[in-house]
């Protein structure tokens, strides 16, 4: 019974790569987009503009205090009350940002804080904008704190690509639920899922493990 | 927006949402718990010396970390029952939340352990101190102050992904929210509490981080 499951299983594989590259796609789309928002973000957060701070350390509470399939909930089936209506692959996108903005956001503005304070008053008694500041002083040594943890969070993105099965994203543990379905062998099924995503996965990890450490051997040197 | 929002359908599920919030409550604590026993046991396994007995901690951490609890869950939840296990919704879901919290506080505990310094260690072996004295007075007075907070983090982290029960049926907060939103077609009045649940324990959870987190520095500076 169970070859004969193996066999059915690998008879739909091509639709377990069809996951796979909607998993990838998700999380790679809503990895530019968050980092965008999140260095936005980030940048607004350690700006002298208390509005702007307090709307954005808001903003970042609210995602950081809630489960993300609340807020895919949210998205999906709320917004249509108000007349906004969402195919699950925009939706998915949407949350997506929102979530790992808010996550990139205080990693940027973290990183922003560790650049020593004379850096900026150097810059700003050099005549520097302030766009000039931290363009060119203060993102630049920001980065080497930055980077590790930012990796870090795309894996985390990867994972949470997940969550958004549930509206109906044809995604790789979607497949996965509706392959089990069919081929009840849960742990041959959910396995193979588990493989592809270690497979995106681990190294990404690796690769935040080795960038932390050369981070830290550079910062020694100094 | 507010005068469309309808209270008293909410004041109507109130109870469910109790119920939830208990179970968020209870499940998550039980799963922190045995989370930290298992942390605990694969840290050390980690450190042996023995190649076995690390190896085996690492493909444990590593599987855990480089996959997404939602697959996790799946895995146990389609996958027990066809290789003769039963056990219900609420204890799978125990289960796998504790597997997968326990990988990430055995990578905390050994980044706590590590830093310790080697010289502390051997400074204590030279001065005749006993293992059990050196682990007390040495290790982790330091260990702690490194430890804990990611700690309390990880406890954030655990609330949040119990929500992912609610889609193995565990009736818990998100699941409240879901049943509401299924049986009066109210999404808003739904997931909004449910959130607003979340916000609450979220804060309280981080209230007592601060605090804890203070206390420890004031600790450490004495």
């Amino acid at each position: 019974m169970f070859l004969f499951y193996l066999e059915s299983l690998m008879a739909v594989f091509p639709l377990f790569l069809k996951g796979l590259w909607m998993t990838v796609a998700i999380s790679g789309l809503s990895l530019i987009t968050a980092t965008i928002l999140g260095f936005l973000a980030g940048i607004g957060r350690s700006s002298g503009i208390k509005l702007l701070r307090y709307g954005i350390g808001f903003y970042v509470n609210l995602v950081r205090g809630t489960p993300f399939l609340v807020q895919i909930f949210v998205i999906f089936f709320i917004l249509p009350e108000f007349g906004i209506h969402l195919e699950p692959f925009p939706a998915a996108i949407i949350a997506m940002t929102i979530m790992g903005g808010a996550f990139i956001c205080e990693i940027v503005a973290a990183g922003m804080e560790a650049v020593p304070k004379g850096q900026r008053e150097a810059a700003m008694s050099t005549g520097l904008s302030r766009y000039q500041q931290v363009r060119y002083v203060i993102l630049p040594q920001a980065m080497r704190t930055i980077l590790p943890p930012l990796v870090g969070q795309y894996v985390l993105l990867v994972k949470d690509s997940s969550i958004v099965s549930v509206i109906g994203v044809m995604d790789l543990t979607r497949v996965g639920w509706l392959t089990v379905q069919r081929i009840p062998e849960g742990m041959l099924v959910f396995g193979l899922v588990g493989i592809m995503y270690f497979a995106v996965c681990y190294p990404l990890i690796q690769l935040a493990a080795r960038l932390e450490k050369r981070m830290s051997v550079g910062e020694s040197r100094l | 927006m507010l005068e469309y929002f309808n209270f008293r359908v909410i004041a109507q599920y109130l109870d469910q949402y109790l119920i939830g919030l208990l179970a968020t409550g209870w499940i998550s604590l039980v799963s922190l718990f045995l989370a930290l026993i298992l942390g605990t046991i694969a840290c050390v396994m980690r450190l042996s010396k023995n190649r076995l007995i690390s190896g085996v901690s690492a493909v444990y951490i590593e599987s855990i970390r480089s996959t997404p609890l939602l697959t996790q869950l799946y895995f146990f939840y389609f996958g027990l029952p066809s290789i003769g296990i039963n056990i219900n919704e609420v204890q799978t879901g125990i289960l796998a939340l504790s597997l997968n919290s326990g990988a990430y506080i055995a990578e905390i505990i050994r980044a706590g352990i590590l830093s310790v310094p080697r010289g502390h260690i051997e400074a204590g072996i030279a001065s005749g101190l006993s293992f059990i004295q050196r682990l007390r007075y040495i290790i982790l007075p330091q260990a702690l102050g490194v430890v804990v907070p990611p700690l309390l983090g990880s406890a954030i982290v655990l609330v949040k992904d119990s929500s992912l029960l609610s889609l193995i049926s565990v009736l818990e907060l998100t699941r409240a929210g879901q049943i509401l939103t299924s049986e009066r077609f109210m999404p808003a009045e739904g997931f909004f509490t449910t959130a607003v649940f979340y916000l609450v324990i979220y804060a309280a959870l981080k209230v007592f981080s601060d605090w804890a987190q203070k206390k420890l520095i004031f600790r450490e500076a004495h």
